[in-house]
């Protein structure tokens, strides 16, 4: 059990992975990309956790209480933002592949040689 | 390469990468005993040293302050992106903001609807303020409260009609509004230089800890970040919008 958050996460980007490359739509391959990013979220809060630690906000409780790792944790707030900006941005391109060739399928695209 | 060869492939790499993930995982502390001298130095001195409580704020803004300036502009430029993607070219007639994509029959919005999201809205933006503003003292700051802000504007699109929403948004006023948040960031960097320090270094008092004006530099870049995260989700939110309203009848 000690290793289960850190196997999750490999689970979670090989499962991506997979997803990417059997994909025959574009917006399936987009999300998959987001899952992919999904687990360094989990492997960096993994690697933060301490147990019996509490959250990293000293407002009622000293300075010196055990906390968990901020510096993880600040990784990855700003990593989630980014992520969803990342993806209409990537969800975007997919619109404009459609309305020049008609497809969102990868394999159909490689045909267009466009 | 046919789907079956790349789905071989995949196996074949992917069993690779696993065993990568072994190896790399081998030398790793069992899950919550993981021990980082970054972490209790970063635990240890934000309230001493810097007056804020929320030690992961204080990282983003202060003592990473850098980093997150690169992350910012990731966001930043992502959002330009979807805007000149979106844009519309010369092919393409202006449409006269109406719902047209067929056999997508939208039923209308129920009162029910519209009067709540009315009443949601004014506390809506209270509270994504709120969130910025606190950023130094609880769980909060510019993203997080950006994200509320833009909740905002989507819920003001429930109400309504997209005609008025894209009226009451204004387009251009959002814009203004992302490039003030990406530059405000740097102006307050610059401002620490022209006082004679490094740059993005807190010079600024640092207040009384656990209040709103604690923390010296990193209340100011929180409220440019809200800015600029709430005024992108906005512009993304707007160009998604004007895409499906004048997507023509096929």
């Amino acid at each position: 059990m000690n290793y289960l958050p850190y196997a999750v996460a490999a689970w979670l980007f090989l499962v991506g992975l997979y997803g990417v490359i059997s994909s025959r739509n574009l917006v399936h391959l987009i999300i998959c990309v987001g899952v992919i990013q999904s687990s360094s979220y989990v492997l960096l809060l993994a690697i933060g956790y301490r147990t019996g630690a509490t959250a990293p906000i000293f407002v009622d409780v000293p300075v010196g209480t055990p906390a968990v790792d901020a510096v993880v944790q600040a990784l990855m707030l700003t990593d989630v933002v980014v992520e969803v900006t990342v993806v209409a941005l990537l969800l975007a391109l997919a619109i404009q592949v459609h309305k020049r060739h008609g497809t969102l399928n990868p394999d159909e695209l490689r045909k267009l040689k466009g | 390469m046919t789907r079956r060869i790349r789905q071989k492939f995949f196996l074949f790499s992917a069993a690779a990468l696993a065993l990568c993930f072994v190896w790399g995982y081998r030398d790793l502390p069992p899950f919550g005993q993981v021990t980082s001298i970054y972490a209790d130095k970063v635990n240890a001195i934000t309230v001493p040293q810097r007056h804020i409580t929320d030690a992961v704020t204080a990282v983003n803004f202060d003592i990473r302050g850098f980093d997150t300036l690169g992350e910012e502009f990731i966001l930043f430029t992502s959002v330009m992106g979807v805007v000149l993607l979106m844009r519309r070219t010369k092919d393409e007639p202006a449409g006269d903001h109406e719902d047209k994509v067929q056999g997508r029959n939208v039923p209308p919005v129920s009162d029910a609807v519209r009067v709540t999201t009315l009443l949601l809205i004014a506390p809506t933006i209270l509270f994504g303020w709120y969130i910025v503003a606190h950023g130094q003292v609880t769980p909060g700051g510019g993203f997080q409260g950006g994200v509320i802000l833009s909740s905002a504007a989507l819920l003001l699109y429930l109400c309504g009609t997209y005609p008025k929403f894209r009226g009451a948004a204004a387009p251009r006023l959002i814009e203004i509004a992302e490039a003030v948040g990406a530059a405000g960031y740097i102006i307050v960097g610059g401002a620490c230089v022209a006082l004679g320090g490094m740059f993005l270094e807190n010079l600024l008092p640092l207040g009384k800890t656990g209040t709103l004006t604690s923390g010296g530099t990193v209340p100011f870049i929180n409220l440019a970040v809200g800015l600029e995260v709430s005024a992108g989700f906005v512009l993304i939110l707007l160009v998604y919008l004007e895409e499906l309203m004048e997507e023509k009848e096929s």
